[in-house]
């Protein structure tokens, strides 16, 4: 399901893979349509894909009766996306560094730091219930190499 | 697209040439159950082709750290071969491109893994 006021569209999407790979090719196209570059893009596309993946897998744990939720908006300056899950929520404080030593050879626990690799701004709300994750693409290439939050 | 592999075997290396992306879900599962085949098979000497390799997302370069750490575990080696850019990139950004024994040049690949004595 999509709606659509001026500069933001929303998407209601059930928690399936499926949906995930939509996520994912929808992002692509309205970072396309948004003006950002071909790398850009994929990085926008990419960071969509880990943060619906945390919704269906983690978030909503494929429960057919949960959805979740991307809005795109676009300010003049940025690309703000924001994606949430109705699972039991997730606690930023409780993420741990993938670049550690220890975790360094585990096979999972990398989607956040991707996340927060490929975007300007990365902010990361319990709603308890649910989680949700705001991304931010600054517009302009000196300003998408600035991190920031 | 889904994951492709097709295996090869060159001087005692088997060299699986994957096509497609190695994302959650069946991607990453064909990656798994091609690793797992191989060493049930006896076939520890291993090198990903990763030439046709579109895009990985963290779950599928979790499951290349599995299958590394599970070839590893049977005495065998597992080598990555030809990465594009956007998976040189990935696994640059997550430290693990100083895990992984990488290499450009398939021949010097196939000769840098033990010989069986």
């Amino acid at each position: 399901m999509e709606s659509r006021a001026k500069n933001r569209v929303t998407y209601t999407l059930d928690s399936t893979l499926e949906s995930v790979n939509r996520a994912e090719q929808t992002a692509f196209e309205v970072a396309g349509k948004w003006g950002f570059d071909e790398d850009a893009q994929h990085h926008i596309s990419m960071a969509v894909r880990e943060a619906a993946v945390n919704a269906v897998l983690h978030g909503n744990a494929y429960d057919p009766n949960k959805k979740f939720f991307i809005a795109y908006e676009k300010t003049p300056a940025s690309m703000v996306i924001t994606v949430t899950d109705q699972g039991k929520g997730l606690d930023p404080e409780c993420i741990p560094d993938p670049l550690a030593p220890d975790n360094l050879m585990k096979a999972s626990g990398r989607g956040i730091f991707l996340i927060r690799s490929f975007m300007d701004e990365v902010t990361i709300k319990n709603l308890e219930p649910g989680t949700e994750i705001t991304l931010v693409k600054h517009v302009g290439h000196e300003a998408a190499n600035s991190k920031e939050g | 697209m889904t994951l492709k592999a097709n295996n090869r075997q060159v001087d005692g290396v088997t060299i699986v040439d994957l096509s497609g992306r190695i994302t959650l879900g069946e991607g990453s599962i064909v990656l798994r159950d091609t690793v797992r085949d191989l060493v049930g098979k006896g076939r520890k000497n291993i090198l990903l082709n990763l030439a046709d390799v579109t895009y990985i997302d963290s779950s599928g370069i979790g499951e290349l750290v599995s299958a590394f750490t599970s070839v590893r575990k049977e005495q065998g080696e597992l080598k990555l071969l030809k990465l594009t850019k956007k998976v040189h990139d990935l696994l640059q950004i997550t430290k693990l491109y100083t895990v992984f024994d990488i290499k450009d040049d398939e021949a010097d690949a196939i000769q840098s893994f033990p010989k069986a004595s």
